[in-house]
């Protein structure tokens, strides 16, 4: 047996890959619900319903899935490039401390400084993103270390502001920080459900990523660094700022996530305001195929897993975590399908 | 002459692809064969069917009179059949003795018989006369030494047969030329030899019998004594080809000029204050054997590398200490070494890769965005006026063959209407289609007046082109000699380093 390079990779492989990748993913979690002591097609019933049974669920499964858009393009973005950023999580939260710590005290009227927060929550995430590009640019120093470990000392360091400088004194001794003012709250899109528009917003980021990737002078040099260095290098284009650029753009995506949700569902910071919606963001990605419209759709799938494994674990007392390793294992089985659809199995 | 290999009526199909069929090839002892053929022939197929790699749809092999079963390498080695492939497939970081012995021992053994084995290569390496530290790391070696070790290998596996595949692929001419001695030498301590090759020369010069295929099929055999070099193009390519000769005409004047040009790479001097000039519809030809500055000389003048003493002119200006970009807007034209490498990027269409080096320039982008359709259209003319077969300009890139792809990197620099011209390596691993096509495009270019550097390590390939000829000795060039005065010994001699060191070479 052997594998063979195919010459062309068809639409429906590209397609049909994450969709065999979720479905082997399943299969495997399914052996854990089951030794759980729960039938496994009921527990994915339960599941289902948690997430899609009703308007409410499906409002909470697409609030879920608002920050994964954003933290999954970030993921695209930088993965197009080669860049391995694996600090969405930290950038995540940098974006959100940001916008809450401005938007506490901003005297603007809302509509001007909601996009003024977002833009300042997309700065702080970039800033984050930008040090470790610079490693790897002047001293070849690994972003996947740099990224991945800056995640920790970030979170570290939002637990001593929201216990110290930035705390709410009106939380009763709950560590969070202050909340942005009520002008910033972005509004519903579903009444009485925490549904807000960043979810437009997201959509519309989705399209304006895919934009530059597919159809700038940015993206063209973006892809071709991505696919071939020297190549990309030797016909002109600059891997320095190639690369610093694809950083920007990515740690300003995550930045965003973070801006978003505090503006949208949250208000203060909290060390617990993410589920991992960075590190998620990087199987959103992998599932999308580093696609911008692919991202969407995984990012709602993820979301769904993530609502409802709550819902699954109140009705038949599985542990929520299943939905980390649920999506844990979409990353593996999805780099396996990927594997299939450039190669081709030969005996 | 018995014979000690036989294949017959193989047959072999890669989905719609035929890639051998109905072959039929014998192998007397001690005699060499050479298969012949273009890419794609299926000349490495044939070989992989023969040592186990594939199996055959249809027909058999007998290694010694006995039938191989299909599909397994180990009983192609028991039978003393051993393979040397193009690309290596050796462990770097172990040394040569671990190299050989790697997979030949059980892994249940507990203690590694080390000493035995050393006797053994060191009397196999003494047999057959490929001298060798068995305690050299592979990764300090050269290419030469690597193919040895991986001779050794075959040998120290008792091969009685060995196939070649590409054996010069890799190898500068002389070092490739002491191949071919010791295989001779080899024959006559009993082993028979088979080398895949689509070089002419040394067809002509190391083997006994020609085998051609073309196209799958075996369409002639020849004793290598009672056939030509251009009878064997023709029964390889399937019709005439003729590379195109060069004309003398007027040499303009000089467009690029380095004047003591150093570089240096990591402390080391790589360029030794190089002096050389090109002239508007010259081309100038870099003779030497691989690995004396050639990269580093290709390096400077794609702009990847900068002098670090001296001065590199284009038409009076500086251009020594522009990147890329800087070199391409000056109106230099680069040819890499490496297509696969440095010259496409595979995964992109052919369309991007057309523009690639102009993505910037008002012609293919407005406002930041990509102008496609202008993109697309430059590409469709570039297909046609480079002849680039079986693609559209939205082809992946990476399944075009090597002259094909040769070609888009040729149409998009020369379309670019440069001034001067670097083409490194141009025709390496092309076949005699697509190497007579890149000779004409690059003399039809000088024909327009550009300036064109040439670095080649195919002798016939410079002197055919070049109006002048400079040797590259370790970093450092030997004074300019006419082509026309050019002849074997001289630049043999030049390319070891003997030259006068003012006025004229050698």
């Amino acid at each position: 047996m052997r594998l063979e390079r195919r010459s062309h990779v068809p639409l429906y492989l590209v397609i049909l890959a994450p969709l065999a990748a979720v479905v082997s993913a399943l299969i495997l979690a399914a052996g854990l619900i089951a030794a759980a002591g729960v039938n496994p097609l009921m527990a994915y019933g339960e599941m289902l319903a948690g997430a899609l049974g009703s308007k409410l669920a499906v409002a909470e499964m697409l609030t879920r899935a608002t920050p994964l858009i954003f933290t999954g393009l970030a993921a695209a973005v930088a993965f197009q490039a080669r860049l391995w950023n694996i600090g969405g999580e930290g950038q995540f939260f940098v974006g959100a401390l940001m916008t809450a710590w401005i938007g506490h005290s901003l005297g603007l009227p809302g509509w001007i400084g909601i996009p003024v927060l977002m833009l300042a929550g997309m700065a702080a995430g970039a800033a984050l993103l930008a040090g470790p590009a610079y490693l790897r640019l002047r001293f070849g120093v690994d972003e996947v270390v740099t990224t991945l470990l800056l995640n920790f000392i970030v979170i570290l360091f939002v637990g001593l502001m929201v216990e110290g400088p930035m705390r709410d004194p009106l939380a009763f001794g709950w560590p969070s920080s202050v909340p942005v003012d009520g002008d910033f709250r972005l509004p519903d899109l579903i009444p009485r459900t925490r549904l807000h528009i960043g979810l437009i917003f997201a959509v519309v980021a989705a399209g304006a990523v895919w934009l530059v990737l597919a159809r700038t002078v940015f993206g063209a040099e973006t892809r071709a660094a991505g696919l071939n260095a020297s190549a990309a290098a030797f016909a002109g284009i600059s891997l320095p700022r190639t690369i610093m650029g694809v950083a920007l753009l990515s740690g300003a995506l995550a930045g965003l996530a973070g801006s978003v949700e505090v503006m949208g569902v949250t208000a203060g910071v909290t060390t617990t305001m993410s589920p991992g919606f960075g590190y998620a963001g990087i199987v959103v990605a992998m599932l999308a195929a580093l696609h911008p419209a692919g991202v969407v759709a995984a990012a709602v799938f993820v979301a769904t897993v993530f609502v409802g494994a709550d819902a699954m674990s109140r009705a038949t007392g599985v542990p929520s975590f299943i939905a980390d390793v649920i999506v844990a294992l979409c990353l593996l089985t999805m780099i396996v399908a990927l594997m299939f659809t450039t190669y081709r199995v030969r005996r | 002459m018995t014979n000690v290999l036989e294949l017959r009526g193989i047959t072999k199909r890669f989905g719609a692809l035929t890639a051998n069929d109905d072959v039929t090839l014998t192998l007397g002892e001690g005699e060499i064969l050479a298969l012949l053929g273009e890419n794609g022939a299926g000349k490495t197929t044939l070989m992989n069917i023969l040592f186990g790699h594939y199996a055959a749809d249809a027909g058999t092999v007998r290694v010694f009179g006995q039938d191989l079963p299909p599909g397994l390498p180990r009983a192609a080695i028991a039978l003393g059949v051993g393979m040397v492939h193009q690309h290596f497939t050796l462990a770097g970081n172990l040394t040569v003795l671990d190299n050989v012995m790697l997979g030949s021992e059980p892994l249940t053994r507990a203690r590694s018989a080390r000493g035995a084995a050393r006797a053994k290569l060191m009397q196999i390496a003494d047999r057959f006369g490929l001298p060798v530290n068995p305690e050299a790391k592979i990764s300090a070696l050269s290419v030469g030494e690597r193919q040895r070790v991986e001779i050794l290998k075959a040998l120290y596996r008792d091969a009685r047969v060995l196939i070649l595949d590409e054996p010069t692929a890799v190898l500068a001419r002389p070092e490739a030329m002491r191949l071919f001695e010791t295989l001779r030498d080899m024959t006559k301590e009993g082993l028979s030899l088979i080398f895949i090759s689509h070089k002419l020369h040394e067809v002509m010069a190391a083997s006994d019998r020609v085998a051609v295929l073309r196209g799958g099929k075996m369409v002639a055999e020849r004793e290598t004594a009672q056939t030509n070099p251009a009878e064997l193009a023709e029964l390889m390519v399937g019709r005439k080809v003729e590379r195109p000769a060069r004309h003398d005409h007027k040499i303009g004047a000089p467009v690029l000029v380095a004047d003591k040009v150093r570089v240096e790479e990591a402390g080391a001097r790589r360029l030794d204050d190089v002096s050389f000039t090109v002239h508007a519809g010259e081309i100038l030809g870099i003779v030497g054997v691989s690995g004396n500055g050639q990269a580093a000389l290709g390096g400077l003048l794609s702009g990847l590398a900068h002098p670090s003493a001296g001065h590199l002119m284009l038409e009076g200006a500086d251009i020594g200490h522009l990147g890329p970009r800087g070199m391409i807007r000056a109106g230099a034209g680069r040819v890499p070494e490496d297509r696969h490498a440095e010259g496409v990027v595979g995964e992109l269409s052919l369309w991007e890769n057309a523009v690639l080096e102009r993505l910037r320039t008002p012609e293919f982008s407005r406002r930041g965005f990509v102008r496609r359709r202008a993109a697309r259209d430059y590409t469709a003319t570039l297909i046609d006026r480079f002849d680039i077969r079986g693609a559209a300009p939205d082809t992946r890139t990476r399944l075009l063959s090597g002259g094909n792809m040769q070609k888009l990197i040729l149409g998009r620099v020369l379309t670019n209407g440069p001034r001067f011209v670097l083409t490194n390596q141009p025709t390496r691993g092309l076949d005699e289609g697509a190497i007579a096509a890149v000779h004409a495009e690059l003399l039809a270019a000088r024909a327009e007046g550009a300036a064109i550097l040439l670095i080649s390590e195919e002798l016939e390939e410079a002197v055919a082109l070049s109006d002048r000829i400079q040797a590259i000795v370790k970093g450092r060039l030997s004074q300019p000699i006419s082509a026309n005065e050019a002849d074997p010994q001289r630049l043999g001699l030049m390319m070891a380093g003997v030259w006068k060191e003012d006025g004229d070479a050698a």
